[in-house]
């Protein structure tokens, strides 16, 4: 089975968000694998070492996002792809979309299997667009997976529990950061990735342009805050002062 | 006019909430034409009539409720092909993301996500979306026709305005190719005593709560204010609690009259989701933590301590 998974380099989720007084997102911020993709990564190995074949990493981003795809080979996957071009910075959902599936189409995996939504953007909306544009069923949200010939059946997490969906093959599946705890890479697994291939593509190799964006950000105002109340320390009389709140909310 | 369709989604015949809070904002942008596909689509067309639709484009096809997102996908490109809407909303919900997605790859017009208000400006949209880990709300024109925005639950208050609406009854136009993502099974495991999202209080946890086991101590608290409890992504992920009690961007929205915040650090992808709270009250280890900037009343200490020591005080003063 050749299986796809993309990655994401992201700002390390464990790192406080700062902001620059020009309003960017620090630069000088640690970057990391995106946690979620990490267990989409570990998914793909386990898959693939049930039922063979080659798992490929895919990703975006400047050219240090090169670490990331880095990080998953030292885990087991086999070779990497980075589609890296400065005219793709700031690339919206969309862009994101099409220059992925054009990256991965040639490839014709069985299976392509993405994170549901990335630590810093959290909107999940790149993998349905990439499903549509693939031409590929997509199974979300999935807690479980099984492979049963070409049939792949996901347990898709509800509100209030799950749906059992089935597809055949191709099929993209978006998968929760549940489904696999991420192993360790062995340091024979990062010696072995050194030498493994990261395949570096620009837009015009993808045969795309960068298009108008979806949207133009017109202008950024401070979000609406709340305003700070009392901060106590709990010297034995927190929960009075907490009951005094609830009942002035009238909850008791 | 501009023309304005709110994708109202149904679960298994069951009209979703965010169908009619998109319904309250569609009215103040244009005429309002509401879609339902699947069962129970015509039940749902009164009532979207009462709260300002004019049209209501309906189709019961079970594929709707067997497959996933392509059927609808197929339903609602035809009906844009034929009708030509300036903007479509959808709310930020996982099977409305499904199918927002695949729509607006296939119409090539991209999307804006996450948004927590649209406003009408110059014959076109501008979604409020935030920003920069929440700190900033970017304000963001839609380019393209249609505008496909997708807006968090809760963002609006659903109200009726007593109309009726026409409906339509429209073919499913769904491929021969759509009908892929079958759903052979649904399988209930939460039976939730007060759901989370109508819950009056919320008691959520994070990594303060140090491991599942703890947990306990929070449903107790809750138990005795008569309300749910939730937690954040960092615990969902660890798998100590399950994905439906995730408060947050990619969770669920509350908006209770009392939220209390234990353990929990208050990052954006939490606090989007419950800073429309009326009271908030965080019990953390951390004075420095975000959550005590904007609680009123933030406890500094133990919360292993204060949590059961508060469930008996509780319980003490209802008697």
């Amino acid at each position: 089975m050749k299986i796809v998974v993309t990655v994401k380099q992201v700002p390390d989720p464990n790192s406080v968000t700062a902001l620059e007084a020009d309003h960017t997102v620090a630069r000088d911020k640690e970057v990391v694998l995106d946690p979620g993709d990490e267990c989409g990564v570990e998914e793909g190995l386990q898959l693939k070492e049930a039922h063979g074949g080659e798992v490929i990493l895919v990703s975006m981003g400047p050219e240090r996002a090169k670490d990331a795809i880095r990080k998953g080979l030292s885990m087991g996957a086999d070779r990497g792809l980075l589609i890296t071009d400065a005219e793709l910075a700031g690339a919206d959902a969309m862009l994101t979309a099409r220059a992925l599936a054009a990256a991965i189409k040639p490839e014709a995996p069985d299976l392509v299997i993405c994170g549901t939504e990335s630590y810093d953007g959290s909107t999940g909306m790149v993998p349905p667009m990439l499903a549509e544009l693939l031409g590929m069923a997509q199974l979300s949200l999935a807690k479980k997976v099984e492979v049963d010939g070409s049939t792949i059946r996901i347990h898709r997490q509800t509100a209030d529990g799950y749906q059992v969906v089935e597809a055949t093959t191709p099929v993209l599946i978006t998968v929760t950061a549940g489904i696999a705890e991420p192993r360790y890479a062995s340091l024979k697994g990062i010696m072995a990735a050194r030498s493994k291939e990261i395949k570096l593509i620009g837009l015009a190799d993808l045969g795309i342009e960068r298009g108008e964006p979806a949207e133009t950000i017109q202008g950024l105002a401070v979000a609406e805050t709340r305003k700070a109340g009392v901060v106590i320390q709990d010297d034995g009389t927190a929960v009075d002062r907490i009951i005094q709140v609830l009942a002035e909310a009238k909850v008791i | 006019m501009a023309k304005i369709w709110v994708y109202a989604e149904l679960n298994q015949g069951k009209l979703q909430s965010t169908a009619l809070e998109l319904m309250a904002k569609a009215r103040e942008l244009g005429d309002v034409e509401a879609i339902a596909l699947g069962a129970g689509a015509k039940a749902a067309a009164a009532i979207l009539g009462k709260h300002g639709a004019k049209v209501v484009h309906v189709n019961e096809d079970k594929s709707f409720d067997d497959f996933l997102a392509e059927p609808e996908t197929d339903a609602l490109a035809a009906l844009h092909k034929e009708h030509a809407p300036d903007l479509i909303l959808f709310g930020f919900t996982s099977d409305s993301r499904d199918v927002a997605g695949r729509l607006a790859a296939r119409l090539g017009v991209g999307l804006i996500s996450n948004a927590g208000d649209v406003i009408a400006k110059d014959g076109g949209f501008v979604a409020q979306v935030p920003y920069f880990g929440g700190a900033k709300v970017a304000s963001m024109l839609a380019n393209k026709k249609p505008a496909i925005i997708l807006v968090r639950p809760k963002s609006f208050e659903a109200s009726e305005t007593g109309g009726t609406a026409q409906i339509n009854e429209v073919d499913a136009s769904i491929g021969a190719d759509s009908k892929r993502a079958r759903i052979t099974e649904r399988v209930v495991e939460a039976s939730e005593k007060v759901k989370l999202e109508d819950a009056k209080v919320v008691v959520s946890g994070g990594r303060g709560m140090g491991g599942p086991d703890n947990f306990p101590l929070l449903e107790a608290l809750a138990t005795a204010l008569g309300g749910a409890v939730g937690a954040s992504r960092a615990v969902v992920d660890a798998g100590w609690v399950p994905y439906s009690m995730q408060v947050g961007q990619t969770g669920k929205s509350v908006r209770p009259g009392v939220y209390i915040a234990v353990g929990i650090s208050g990052a954006m992808q939490h606090t989007v989701g419950m800073k429309a709270s009326k009271i908030i009250i965080a019990i953390n280890k951390d004075a420095e933590a975000p959550i005590m900037k904007m609680a009123d009343l933030g406890v500094v200490g133990d919360a292993l301590k204060i949590v059961p020591a508060l469930t008996a005080a509780v319980k003490a003063k209802k008697g």
